[in-house]
């Protein structure tokens, strides 16, 4: 064990901070597919593609921005701008227009409405940005690199996924926390997601808090695509690859959890990117070994609550 | 609609393909797909009369394409292929199905989902064995020992596709009629009841999950012997979710659904990606939103629409 970790004790340290910034984009999509979830009962499986549409919006942003000569720091406030603008200008027509027609239907085809969307943006995203890999990197390059001691050795990595991303999860996952406890619009969330019809009957307008909550959920899948734009170069299937990847996060910690899908990602994160420095071949494969491992334990996922049969 | 109008509807239909077939020769390649997929839809059919959706399906599909693919360079005869790549499929179901019974719902849909996903990768990941995303090739087949080539390749497979669609679209229509489809629907509507009856749901689930795993075990053996090339593709997440687009578009309703499901989604896929490269996809989305929208029960549902109000008129 001490001669394997000299050897790869390196490796082992830029895969925990690798899996960390990696955990942190892939918490901001799934904890917006679990609120979306909550409210809505349907797993939206356009979620995805929101990730992708607000990753390749931030880095077409970012590039416009540089290319009209602006200053390079206003790459950062374009990563929020643009995911904003995602999250406002797709989520209500697509609550309002689809799922809201389609509340009474069975939820096999409540599903399979997603399933269409899905594809309908995957080639709309092809057709605006074609299929060559998209790369703005300006908010990286700018923080420029950290050195981080690691035993004897110091380890090169880059501020930007260090503490930006990190960061940002961060906030996300406290700031929605207080919010959904401690605010009343938060705790309208909280109600429709328990029991649609009571809170209907207490007066709150389920409708009014499904269209917010699906719109903030696609606002911070957009978030979680441009925060990792930077990082990775965009190409067609980034969202098919994302939402399966926020399924088995979502599973892993349990419906309507949101800390518990911040470790489910953390754990998954770490997993996937261990992986990737140890034993490539099955980069792929971890993240849904560790959901099938939870959920034979767990059926219910890690911190899910098992719903009490209905006779 | 009677069981002889059923059957003289189905032998119809299948006359017309091959019809069309004949007419247009190139369309017995997108026919034989077509129907391929329809076998493994039929499966999809019979999980959803049990309200249960599996986005993993393809799993069986692409098991099936590569044990095909495997025993082919061993044994290049169709008739062996075929029951091989089938066993194979539906004794994987036996030992998934055991273990994803337990669960209903998102979590069904999910973990099948999760396997499927996982098979995938590890099938574009051991390039050393299965050539990664290139795929594998078919060598020349046989049939009954006669070489398969050409003309003659196209209609042996296609007829061999409509055999099994005609033979499994009758099972299935006979199982779902039984108690065994009767306790499926029972999973659906109130699952406790039906444990109180004693029927024990798991099994009955487990029985129709080995049964589509077999389906579409056949469904992937034809797939493999007619493009004679298999990808991981084949297994991504998509390609279930594909499946599930078919029993929907065709109709979840009846049997024929996923045979006019299937034949509509290629000849609107192969059209689209004739008339716009790029956009196949938006336009098989769009029509899937449609038929949602507008036609739940699927064309199937429509025509049988269409057909009883002309009557009452």
């Amino acid at each position: 064990m001490g001669a394997w970790f000299s050897e790869n004790g390196l490796l082992v340290g830029l895969a925990a901070l690798d899996g960390l910034s990696y955990a942190a984009a892939v918490f901001m999509v799934a904890v917006g597919l679990n609120l979306v979830f909550g409210v809505l009962r349907v797993l939206n499986i356009a979620h995805g593609s929101l990730y992708a549409i607000g990753g390749y919006s931030a880095a077409s942003l970012g590039l416009f921005l540089s290319s009209r000569g602006l200053p390079e720091f206003l790459a950062y406030p374009a990563l929020v701008v643009a995911a904003a603008l995602v999250g406002a200008l797709l989520g209500p027509p697509i609550e309002r227009l689809l799922l809201r027609r389609m509340q009474d239907h069975e939820p096999v085809l409540q599903l399979l409405v997603t399933f269409a969307l899905f594809m309908i943006l995957e080639d709309l995203q092809k057709l605006l940005w074609g299929v060559q890999p998209v790369v703005s990197d300006a908010p990286v390059r700018l923080l420029g690199t950290v050195d981080i001691p690691f035993g004897a050795d110091v380890i090169p990595f880059n501020a930007y996924q260090l503490y930006v991303l990190p960061g940002i999860a961060l906030a996300t996952l406290v700031g929605l926390a207080w919010f959904l406890r401690k605010t009343l619009a938060g705790r309208m969330i909280v109600a429709v997601t328990t029991d649609r019809e009571a809170a209907r009957a207490m007066g709150i307008d389920a409708a009014k808090v499904t269209l917010l909550t699906f719109t903030a959920g696609a606002a911070l899948a957009a978030l979680g695509g441009a925060l990792a734009s930077p990082t990775v170069s965009l190409v067609p299937g980034v969202g098919a690859q994302t939402i399966v990847l926020s399924f088995a996060v979502v599973a892993t910690a349990g419906l309507g959890q949101i800390e518990g899908a911040a470790i489910a990602a953390l754990l998954i994160g770490l997993g996937r990117s261990f992986a990737v420095y140890l034993e490539p071949e099955l980069e792929v494969v971890i993240p849904y070994v560790i959901m099938l491992a939870v959920l034979l334990v767990r059926p219910q996922g890690l911190f899910g609550v098992a719903e009490t049969r209905r006779i | 609609m009677t069981r002889t109008q059923e059957l003289l509807l189905a032998l119809l239909g299948a006359v017309l393909l091959l019809a069309l077939a004949w007419a247009v020769p190139w369309l017995r390649f997108v026919l034989t797909v077509a129907l391929a997929k329809s076998l493994a839809v039929f499966g999809i059919l019979l999980l959803l009369r049990a309200g249960q959706v599996s986005f993993g399906h393809a799993l069986y599909l692409a098991l099936a394409a590569y044990t095909a693919a495997f025993t082919a360079m061993l044994i290049p005869e169709a008739l062996i292929l075929l029951p091989v790549a089938a066993i194979a499929s539906a004794l994987v179901g036996l030992v998934v199905g055991l273990f994803v019974v337990r669960y209903r719902e998102i979590f069904f849909g999910m973990l099948n989902l999760a396997l499927s996903m996982v098979f995938y990768s590890l099938l574009e990941k051991f390039y050393s064995i299965t050539h990664g995303t290139d795929g594998m090739r078919l060598p020349p087949l046989r049939f009954a020992g006669i070489p398969l080539e050409g003309e003659f390749q196209g209609w042996v497979l296609l007829i061999l596709a409509v055999v099994l669609a005609l033979g499994f679209g009758a099972l299935v229509r006979i199982y779902l009629a039984s108690p065994m489809g009767q306790a499926l629907a029972g999973i659906k509507t109130r699952e406790t009841r039906l444990e109180f009856l004693g029927v024990p749901a798991r099994r009955v689930l487990l029985a129709a999950y080995v049964l589509a795993a077999l389906m579409a075990g056949c469904g992937g053996a034809v797939l493999a012997m007619t493009t004679r090339l298999v990808t991981p593709a084949l297994a991504y997440w998509t390609a279930s979710g594909e499946l599930v687009f078919i029993a929907i578009l065709g109709g979840a309703g009846s049997v024929f659904g996923p045979v006019i499901g299937a034949v509509a989604f290629e000849l609107t896929r192969v059209y689209a990606a004739a008339l716009v490269a790029d956009a196949w996809q938006l336009i098989l989305g769009s029509v899937l939103l449609l038929v949602i929208l507008f036609a739940p029960g699927g064309l199937w549902g429509m025509g049988k629409a269409l057909l009883s109000r002309r009557k009452i008129a």
